[in-house]
């Protein structure tokens, strides 16, 4: 879809505005392509992003994360070999030997990025979307789609996956390191965190709410 | 192309849903019961308030150790400088580059960019609000990415505690560092984008040449 700047005094519903620069835009008449994107014609800033059957597929996606993310919580990420003695680290443990070292802040940091914050995204993602699917609007949607818009910046798996990766070269002439399935949780997770995030369009899901039963 | 922006005629966009509405007539969203505001209610103040925090973080983060290793060789502590160099020396020259980009560049840069923003909407600046949009955006995207070395320090904690061959704690670094993080996404969160065009829009020269 296209999107134009509107004139002045328009009182059109189909109007909106640019998230960024405030821009009054209406759709274009001559654009009828509903599987495009539109991006503000002022400042290039995502104003719709358009996707076929975006309820089902971010629900379906959502279920995929919440399983990549219990795997990733549950396995250890690496795995450390001296001499037949053998030392894991999952996610709870990191953040447990950091408050143990006298760091509780940069502990509750660590869990929150990489573990609470996730589970909490991905679990309003699957609040919003089922009953949406069912045409049932869910309880508290606007207090949920607020915490997911809220916790979207601080879920941080893909920086953790980069933060594993420097650890493993950085241990690698101490001890022999292996990587552990939740690295592999973690990597796939990074992925479908980023798909959902990339077909999710909260103008869509609100006009999903609208037309659902209360 | 004339343009106008939804706040000239005492529109806003609802944060939460997107509908157009009149705050000055319905302060609440009447989609979704969210307050609006024609822009963010004190932009200025909370970020520049965040900002300097930052910036004095800043110091500490990259001076003080954010790890300490005792090994068969003695004491050793590492600052966020340190680390590169170590990857750098040890052969792993494209690590310590992200390494480097992520810890050290990043921050310093996003401090420096959001502090010329903010300049820049203060004093009404009316050139190149296009280019200044786009670093805005850019800022939004890569400041996560600081936190590496924090996850970085986290791992090695965890996994290197055989007392035999070498122990690593975390330094105080480490807490500041975050810090810096934290309170510059917070900054850049706190800032207004359409401050940017506020200042061309509501200037005598209307017509914007794309």
């Amino acid at each position: 879809m296209l999107y134009e700047p509107a004139p002045m005094m328009a009182d059109d519903p189909a109007l909106i505005a640019c998230r960024e620069c405030d821009l009054l835009v209406r759709p274009a008449a001559a654009s009828a392509s509903p599987q495009a994107s539109a991006l503000c014609p002022r400042c290039g800033a995502l104003l719709y992003r358009c996707s076929g059957n975006s309820l089902e597929n971010t629900l379906a996606l959502a279920c995929a994360a919440l399983v990549l993310l219990i795997i990733a919580n549950a396995f250890p990420v690496v795995s450390l070999d001296i001499q037949g003695q053998r030392l894991d680290a999952t996610v709870f443990g990191a953040a447990l030997q950091l408050w143990r070292e006298d760091m509780p802040a940069v502990a509750l940091l660590v869990l929150a990025t990489t573990s609470l914050i996730p589970f909490l995204e991905i679990g309003s993602v699957i609040w919003l979307t089922l009953p949406l699917l069912y045409g049932r609007r869910p309880a508290g949607f606007a207090r949920v789609f607020r915490a997911l818009q809220g916790a979207h910046p601080w879920a941080m798996v893909e920086v953790f996956i980069l933060g594993i990766l420097v650890s493993l070269v950085k241990l690698a002439h101490l001890a022999d390191v292996l990587p552990g399935p939740a690295m592999l949780g973690f990597a796939l997770l990074m992925l479908v965190l980023a798909a959902i995030s990339s077909i999710i369009e909260p103008r869509a899901l609100w006009q999903a709410w609208e037309e659902a039963r209360e | 192309m004339t343009t106008v922006q939804a706040a000239a005629l005492g529109k806003a966009e609802c944060p939460t849903c997107g509908q157009l509405g009149s705050p000055a007539e319905h302060p609440a969203c009447r989609r979704c019961g969210t307050l609006l505001h024609l822009r963010k209610p004190n932009s200025l103040q909370r970020s520049w308030a965040l900002l300097i925090a930052a910036f004095v973080l800043y110091l500490p983060a990259n001076l003080l150790p954010i790890m300490e290793t005792h090994s068969l060789f003695g004491p050793q502590k590492d600052t966020i400088m340190s680390g590169v160099v170590y990857l750098w020396s040890s052969g792993s020259w494209i690590l310590a580059l992200v390494v480097f980009v992520a810890s050290v560049a990043v921050p310093l840069l996003k401090l420096v960019s959001l502090t010329l923003l903010l300049i820049s909407v203060q004093r009404r600046w009316q050139h190149q609000p296009l280019q200044r949009a786009k670093l805005y955006r850019f800022l939004e995207l890569i400041g996560r990415w600081s936190m590496l070395d924090v996850f970085v320090v986290t791992i090695l904690v965890t996994l290197v505690q055989v007392q035999t061959l070498a122990t690593i704690h975390p330094g105080p670094g480490v807490l500041a560092f975050a810090a810096v993080v934290i309170l510059s996404m917070l900054a850049t969160m706190a800032f207004e984008p359409r401050l940017i065009w506020d200042a061309v829009d509501n200037s005598p020269r209307k017509e914007i040449n794309p």
